[in-house]
């Protein structure tokens, strides 16, 4: 298990002790940095979750249990018979699990990864359908940790009938997937629904499907339950049409909308990967997110993570949890967590106050705007070494400041102790397309220059910085600002 | 008169045993089976376990 994010990947920089920005305290500055404009209510329910929050998923784990693997749709990207550990996306799962089990599961996780918050349910069928074995999780887990937050992932479809259900778990998260809000685009999306003990095709299936998420969305925001939208973004057939299923789901009341590639490799069996229906480009993906950033916030950050991944987004360790690795009396420890918790409140505060000094350089500076990539494990900082890294944070900088813009993944360089020069050629340099710079803790001499020679400059002059800060600073420093700015500061 | 589900397809999701209105489906070992007195076939409506189940073809005639 050592791939496990540990307190050091926060608090240790290398040898030296972190560097603070001369600030610790909430309420004394910068504290609204990733708040912004949002109410105290909703940021007291999305701070620590990190699908609802990018800020939160610097800092905290979410797990799955799949413990839901009955559906009561069909879509055309889903094959509910495909299970490989390999495999990263939603719908799969290599181990299925009663309720009881899963209750044990999340213990043992909890005791292991101290930044663990939220548990959730995603299937691999569907949450709302299956809801028996949902809820009965619910009750185990809430036994044994009575802190630990809850969501659920759903079609929608059955979802009416279990708001109040919801509401008595105290869940404050919902995600509903909804790929259309006109039910002629739903008939190349969904060949068939089952509602009411009768299986619906054609326009009726996706008639009823569509009025029954647009009843959910309402129904929760009268219990005032955050829904996070969830839309598999599918070239052709609705890519255009998210911008009409945002502007209805943000009248309806959803938080967060999160625009997500359709993935459709011929292997996984799906109707859509047999068909040659391809998934969007990395940059058709940013377009549209792009469009869509006026409607609902807009997620990035998602790592469209299978039905029973744990750990931090972007990585799984679900095969360090499975089933046999597990004592069938395991006790909860809650000691980790309230510490981790702790380190996690200054680290925040911290980091907010380094964000806002890192804008402020940046409003000094009139530049075009570039993107750039980070290796990180974590904490908001520029801390994994090149080599080691299977995911770079993509980050958009100007004058405004510094954006999340999305993620990258890649295959690791480091293989074994040497560097794979194949690697860095056929998938490292091509997936880093249209990124100038990449920011590491180290990197060794060889891949900087081939990075160079690609066009692409390595940057290990911020180890153990925070993001926003080591790129300000480049961005800065390149277009000829810092030493005037930061002189102002200092 | 009875339905019965094909072990080599079925992905177990259990999407069946809830739905089946004789309570006749149920998890045996590692697969689930039709108890052939209960089934009814819906009593000439379209049976809801094959209306449900995700895999064609996987729930037939007996």
């Amino acid at each position: 298990m050592s791939n496990i994010v540990s307190l050091q990947s926060i608090t240790k920089r290398g040898d030296a002790q972190p560097q603070t920005s001369g600030c610790s305290t909430k309420s004394s500055c910068g504290s609204s940095a990733a708040q912004g404009e949002m109410p105290d209510h909703v940021w007291d329910k999305i701070k620590d979750h990190p699908c609802y929050s990018e800020e939160a998923h610097h800092y905290f784990a979410r797990m799955h249990v799949a413990v839901a693997p009955a559906c009561n749709i069909q879509c055309n990207y889903c094959n509910r018979k495909y299970d490989c550990s390999n495999e990263s996306r939603p719908g799969v799962t290599s181990e299925r699990m009663t309720p009881e089990q899963a209750a044990l599961k999340v213990v043992a996780v909890a005791n292991k990864v101290p930044q663990l918050s939220v548990l959730g349910i995603a299937g691999p069928g569907d949450s709302m359908f299956d809801w028996r074995k949902t809820f009965e999780t619910f009750a185990q887990v809430e036994k044994r940790l009575p802190d630990l937050k809850f969501c659920v992932s759903t079609n929608g479809l059955a979802l009416p009938d279990h708001i109040d259900q919801l509401a008595d778990h105290n869940i404050d998260h919902v995600t509903i997937t909804i790929n259309m809000v006109d039910p002629e685009i739903g008939t190349r999306i969904y060949p068939w629904i089952y509602f009411n003990g009768k299986r619906y095709t054609g326009l009726d299936a996706s008639k009823i499907l569509h009025e029954r998420q647009m009843e959910s969305l309402e129904r929760l925001k009268e219990k005032d339950i955050l829904v996070k939208v969830n839309s598999v973004m599918i070239p052709g057939i609705n890519d255009q049409h998210l911008l009409e299923v945002n502007t209805a789901i943000k009248q309806r009341g959803a938080f967060l909308h999160n625009v997500m590639p359709l993935i459709s490799d011929p292997a996984h069996g799906t109707h859509f990967g047999l068909t040659g229906q391809r998934g969007p480009t990395a940059a058709e993906l940013k377009d549209l997110q792009d469009k869509l950033a006026g409607g609902a916030n807009l997620m990035r950050h998602c790592r469209q993570c299978r039905a029973d991944a744990v750990g931090m987004l972007g990585e799984d360790l679900s095969q360090d949890f499975t089933m046999d690795k597990i004592d069938s009396d395991v006790i909860y420890d809650p000691e980790a967590r309230r510490l981790y918790r702790e380190v996690v409140e200054r680290e925040r505060a911290d980091r907010n106050a380094a964000v806002a000094i890192a804008e402020d350089t940046l409003s000094h500076t009139a530049a075009p705007a570039r993107l750039v990539a980070v290796a990180t494990k974590g904490g908001g900082r520029v801390n994994q070494h090149f080599g080691h890294a299977s995911e770079f944070q993509v980050y958009e900088v100007d004058h405004d400041g510094v954006r999340f813009v999305g993620h990258r993944k890649v295959d690791n360089y480091c293989q074994g102790g040497w560097g794979d020069d194949d690697v860095l050629e056929d998938n490292l340099i091509p997936t880093l397309e249209g990124i100038e710079a990449v920011f590491v803790s180290k990197i060794g001499s060889c891949p900087k220059k081939d990075l160079a020679a690609a066009g692409i400059t390595a940057i290990d002059s911020y180890p153990f910085e925070y993001i926003e800060t080591a790129i300000a600073r480049w961005y800065a420093d390149i277009n000829g600002t810092n030493e005037v700015v930061m002189g102002s500061i200092a | 008169m009875a339905l019965k589900i094909t072990t080599s397809t079925c992905s177990a999701c259990g999407a069946c045993e809830f739905e089946c209105p004789n309570a006749a489906i149920a998890m045996k070992g590692e697969t689930y089976v039709i108890k052939a007195s209960a089934c009814t076939e819906c009593d000439g409506d379209d049976p809801k376990c094959i209306a449900v189940c995700p895999v064609e073809n996987c729930i037939v005639k007996a």
